[in-house]
């Protein structure tokens, strides 16, 4: 496959690939499904890159290690799973961020909890969002709507998993993972950023070590505000959304994912019916683009939240508006997926009774 | 005047906060002798355990990288995977490799990873206090068997370097103990053919070491170091177990 070229990719491809492209030369993880396209693709084609290391673990515990292991050397890295296996994966997760190493983790989310089923679901967002191990950490958190957005997401998330030295997290669902659309990939990536930090065998030097534990307590607060300072840099700067259809709207959903796909399918049917609706739809999770819903609410009088769960990114949506906005919310779990035409009912009668208030 | 003995030159200038009579200090001059005579420390990286050797990077004066309890052998593999020329080793207890870290473990060697565990079993959990640990002998008390360890209820101990020496890939497995002069020298000598072992690429190799800890067996160091000898050597013989680096791997 050449750059800059449009060619047809199934979902979880389009993210293995782009992730390649931008140099993760490493793969660890466990099959589960609806994931197990990624690493099998992995395996596929880092057998065509010399140098590359592919390696299916013995359990997504192991993976993550691996992962930590692979980040410690200064190497790309990247690992995937689902819910299930995410919450294995947590342990490692909370070390990589302590120890401000660089990851990039899908999480082809599917219904939960417990097994759940292997339908798509939105049920992780707290899991993702809060950091989702122990301790005082957070993880960035992308979550693409469409397949040429997986594909400049994921490309970029190792660019920011290096900058920031800390794992990013993509989300998706079992639907995205399987839909084919046609995405233009990015060039391979030639140079990568220097590790000055990374552990590779002291060499003629001084021996360095990378831990976790800090057992003084002033020790360990100075290093829970550093990491702190750092996820405020982030929140100041990698902020990411998409609003369409905003400017007149007096009802605006909020969306992300596949379920933003649907809530689009919505607002134009909404719109062709002469109803102002709008959608605000949050790219990155984490940081939560919560500025930016203020500002929308200068303007709009209602929010609509629609989610894959009983009411996760809800939460975020309140803390936003502080109240000063009514907050609607629908949401399916379990793996129900609606169709546009579905939501467009639903969140018409809201509209209607919007106009029939403002008419008493 | 010749100097026959000194400080290994990769321990570097810091008290040990083990506990007296401990053996963990006697292994880290151990690793820190093989690493040096081997001259390998320049491409060395140690994963230490949870456990009391936490605190390794301490004292050896090598690039050192701390993982989750259990996790070393998963670390260490996707270290080696991308640094294959350097000589990778966790150093792991007890509790952090015949328990929790038992599924990493098994699997890292049965891929014949080439890397180098050094396991010191001291048949209790240090650190947390003296529980009982995945190699506490039957009817040895500890905080959480105070009538003993019973196989009816805790199952017997695990010898992990004979179940390891039926996986093809594991290349050479001792085990050893330090509560003598000359099993620590021979200690040493199995230490070190584990190094050679990884240097050479012939699969993945560990050196098991029974170790005293005083504290928690409540015991003086020298009861310690009888106790080994009398009755939790007769539990894990000491010795060569499999050395198959003849064989093509």
């Amino acid at each position: 496959m050449k750059s800059e070229e449009k060619v047809l990719l199934r979902g979880i491809e389009a993210i293995g690939e782009a992730a390649l492209r931008a140099g993760c030369r490493c793969y660890f993880g466990y099959p589960i499904t609806p994931q197990n396209e990624l690493p099998e693709y992995m395996a596929r084609r880092m057998a065509e890159i010399p140098g590359a290391v592919f390696l299916q673990s013995e359990s997504e515990l192991a993976g993550i290690n691996m992962v930590f292991g692979a980040s410690v050397t200064g190497t790309r890295v990247m690992t995937s799973s689902s819910s299930p296996g995410m919450s294995l994966m947590q342990e490692g997760i909370s070390y990589l961020a302590a120890c401000e190493l660089p990851a990039v983790i899908v999480n082809i989310i599917r219904g939960g909890p417990g097994l759940g089923n292997i339908a798509p679901a939105q049920s992780d967002y707290f899991q993702a969002t809060r950091g989702g191990g122990h301790g005082d950490y957070r993880c960035i958190v992308l979550a693409p709507a469409y397949l040429q957005e997986a594909v400049d997401l994921t490309y970029h998330a190792f660019d920011q998993a290096d900058e920031y030295r800390i794992p990013v997290v993509i989300v998706g669902d079992g639907m995205m993972g399987q839909m084919m659309e046609p995405v233009v990939l990015p060039p391979f990536r030639e140079q990568l950023p220097k590790k000055d930090w990374a552990i590779r065998g002291a060499g003629g030097g001084q021996s360095r070590f990378l831990r976790s534990l800090l057992l003084d307590v002033h020790v360990l607060e100075a290093h829970n505000w550093k990491l702190h300072r750092k996820y405020e840099r982030i929140r100041r700067r990698e902020v990411r959304f998409d609003e369409y259809e905003t400017q007149d709207a007096e009802l605006v959903i909020v969306a992300y994912g596949t379920a933003a796909r649907i809530a689009r399918g919505a607002v134009k049917r909404l719109r062709e019916k002469g109803m102002k609706v709008g959608l605000f739809r949050p790219v990155t999770l984490w940081p939560f683009p919560g500025e930016a819903l203020r500002n929308l609410a200068a303007r709009v009088g209602r929010f609509f939240v629609f989610e894959f769960s009983t009411g996760q990114m809800v939460e975020d949506v309140r803390l936003a508006l502080e109240g000063r906005r009514h907050i609607d919310f629908y949401g399916r779990p379990g793996g129900v997926v609606i169709t546009p035409m579905e939501l467009s009912r639903i969140v018409a009668r809201k509209y209607h009774a919007i106009q029939q208030e403002a008419r008493t | 005047m010749k100097q026959v003995i000194g400080r290994p030159r990769l321990l570097k200038e810091a008290p040990f906060h083990y506990c007296p009579g401990c053996g963990h200090s006697v292994i880290h001059r151990l690793v820190a002798e093989v690493i040096e005579e081997l001259g390998v420390r320049d491409r060395a990286i140690g994963i230490p355990p949870c456990g009391c050797a936490v605190l390794a990077y301490y004292y050896l004066d090598v690039d050192m990288v701390e993982a989750a309890h259990g996790r070393a052998t998963a670390v260490a593999t996707g270290m080696k995977r991308c640094l294959p020329d350097r000589i990778i080793f966790t150093y792991q207890g007890d509790g952090d490799l015949a328990a929790i870290g038992t599924a990493e473990l098994i699997h890292c060697a049965n891929r014949g990873e080439q890397i180098t565990t050094i396991f010191v079993n001291n048949g209790v959990y240090g650190m947390t206090g003296g529980q009982m640990a995945p190699t506490t002998i039957l009817g040895q008390k500890t905080t959480t068997t105070p009538r003993g360890r019973q196989a009816g209820n805790d199952g017997p101990p695990i010898k992990l370097v004979e179940f390891l020496s039926f996986l093809e890939r594991t290349a050479y497995l001792a085990r050893g103990s330090v509560h003598n002069a000359r099993e620590i020298q021979r200690t040493k000598k199995y230490i070190r053919e584990a190094f050679q072992t990884q240097m050479e690429n012939k699969g993945f190799s560990m050196v098991e070491i029974l170790s005293p800890c005083p504290s928690n067996w409540k015991l003086s160091p020298v009861e310690s170091c009888r106790w080994i000898e009398q009755v939790m050597k007769q539990n894990f013989p000491l010795g060569v177990v499999k050395d198959s680096r003849g064989q093509p791997s």
